[in-house]
């Protein structure tokens, strides 16, 4: 059996999962939320981009325009006026939260779309593939997906060391309260931090919506892989969890190649591994409390 | 420059502090004193903006500020050093510097200024706050300080548990900031320490004004700290 195939092509998928995976991370790493609406968020995304396709008969890329900055100011709102309430010493009132949230966006979608799968389409280039040495072919816009992961995931790590910004956002999830004495709000922080993570998932949801289909409940998988790819990866590094994608990618595909229809399965049983042997993951940081 | 006037201020239900007055004006420095858990953090805190003022009011170059957030306050220049110094544990020094430079005040302490004051926090500009030593600490939360350029200093004990020759070091330090038209007011337990650096100072019992005054005698200020009586 030939593996360096799935083996490309479960990298490749790492890069889709590393751009769900960074705004779950993003997220978690300044306000200790973990929201569980994320995946939901990047289905939302992905019918309004389908909205804006069908409406003004342009790319979905082109839609991303107007979706992503739309995403954002809908992150920014959201924080400022749920989500900042429920931060606190205990997690459970932002997980109750956006628990909720998922339930009503997956019902909202149910109700305004139909139940049945959607796909978006940048025409030839769904299909288009490339041929590399060895004989390896691999799909252009997975591999576009790939290299943007990689490029956003460069731009979130330098703007994270070496702007303000960066500099206030890892204050913050040091000590909120002392950033305050700095003559910062620590719900801007907040708030902007929220708008990137949801930024980040339009764009997630865009090229999920390319590369698989969706349909209003599909939000749930994307958080659980956005999730594993997270642990594996280890909590607040960004560089780990483009690794944890990487890994998870590869073992749903090398996985398929064995057995095809347990693609998914084998994502997890490699995720369930990583829990029990390096619960800290890739990167191996120690989470504070 | 500051006044405050029947400030108090409560965690919850508990009041901590009752129907303080105190003020302070441009260059002027004012020590705050009293036992432990007198309520000299917590003035201070209310005076910053960390904790809300119950009654009375804290007027700022002309303003009642009493009703603005912390980082509303910092943006006027009042700027708090807080007990414990609560650096940026996982920020280099540097980086805690520069943090300050978010409240948006210009001013004559520029990061080299400040580096220049504090050669111990410059030596150490790449490292980690978190593995400095107290002292250290102690000095780089004095520079992010203020870097912040405060037109009103809130230093909150800040020879607590240092060595005598750093905590000197550090108080020589305080003419020069006030040198620049900041307004300092400092919290230290140590009265003679607080005497040798203002005239005036203001002691604190159980919440409430016990003495306040300049050129006050030692013996008096000691009656006021413990509470015992005096004969007037
Ligand atoms: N976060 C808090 N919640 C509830 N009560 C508090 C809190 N912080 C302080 N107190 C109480 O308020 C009172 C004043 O405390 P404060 O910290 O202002 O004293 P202090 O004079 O700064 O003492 P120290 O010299 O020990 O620092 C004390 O009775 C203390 O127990
Ligand atoms: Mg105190």
């Amino acid at each position: 059996m030939n593996l360096l195939d799935p083996l490309i092509q479960g990298i490749l998928l790492g890069g889709l999962y590393a751009l769900f995976a960074a705004g779950l991370s993003l997220m978690f790493g300044v306000m200790r939320i973990v929201n569980l609406a994320y995946g939901d968020f990047a289905v939302l995304a992905a019918y309004g981009t389908l909205i804006v396709v069908n409406a003004a008969l342009i790319s979905p890329l082109a839609a991303l325009l107007i979706v992503a900055p739309a995403m954002a100011v809908l992150g920014y709102i959201l924080q400022r006026t749920i989500l900042q309430r429920t931060l606190g010493l205990s997690p459970l009132p932002s997980l109750l939260v956006t628990f909720g949230l998922s339930i009503i966006i997956q019902n909202l979608l149910l109700m305004f779309g139909s139940a049945d799968q959607k796909r978006l389409s940048l025409g030839g280039v769904d299909t288009a593939s490339i041929t590399l040495p060895f004989d390896i072919r691999v799909g252009v816009f997975p591999l576009f997906i790939f290299l943007l992961a990689i490029v956003i995931l460069s731009i979130l790590s330098w703007v994270t060391a070496k702007t303000q910004y960066g500099r206030l956002v890892r204050a913050v999830s040091d000590d909120p309260a002392t950033v305050d004495l700095q003559g910062v709000n620590p719900k801007q922080i907040y708030a902007l931090a929220t708008a990137i993570a949801f930024g980040l998932v339009a764009i997630a949801g865009l090229a999920a919506g390319v590369q698989t289909s969706f349909n209003p409940t599909s939000g749930s998988m994307l958080l659980i892989f956005a999730f594993e790819a997270v642990i594996i990866g280890g909590l607040g590094s960004l560089w780990g969890t483009l690794g944890g994608a990487m890994i998870l990618g590869v073992a749903q595909t090398v996985g398929a190649a064995f057995a095809p229809a347990q693609q998914i399965l084998a994502g997890h049983l490699v995720f369930l591994l990583f829990l029990a042997f390096l619960p800290n993951g890739l990167t191996r940081r120690k989470v504070r409390a | 420059m500051l006044d405050v006037t029947k400030l108090s201020a409560a965690y919850g239900q508990v009041t901590a502090i009752r129907d303080i007055d105190l003020a302070i004006s441009e260059g002027g420095i004012l020590a705050i004193i009293g036992a432990n858990g007198a309520g000299k953090s917590t003035l201070l805190k209310t005076i910053a903006g960390q904790l809300p003022t119950k009654s009375g009011s804290i007027v700022f170059d002309g303003d009642d500020v009493s009703g603005l957030p912390a980082y509303e306050r910092a943006r006027r220049g009042i700027i708090m050093v807080p007990e414990g110094r609560r650096l940026f544990a996982s920020l280099t020094v540097h980086e805690n510097l520069q943090t300050a430079l978010s409240a948006k005040r210009k001013g004559a302490w520029t990061l080299d200024a400040v580096y220049d004051l504090f050669p111990l926090v410059a030596e150490r500009k790449d490292r980690r706050a978190g593995n400095l030593s107290g002292g250290e600490q102690q000095a780089t939360a004095i520079a992010r300080a203020l870097v912040a350029n405060p037109r009103l200093l809130l230093l909150d004990e800040v020879s607590l548990g240092l060595a005598p020759s750093i905590i000197g070091e550090l108080y020589a330090s305080l003419p020069i900031i006030l040198e620049q038209g900041t307004a300092i007011l400092l919290v230290e337990q140590d009265v003679s320490r607080a005497l040798n650096v203002s005239d005036e100072v203001h002691c604190l019992l159980q919440g409430a004004t016990s003495l306040a005054g300049k050129n006050i005698a030692l013996s008096e200020i000691s009656a006021a700290y413990f509470g015992t009586e005096r004969d007037s």
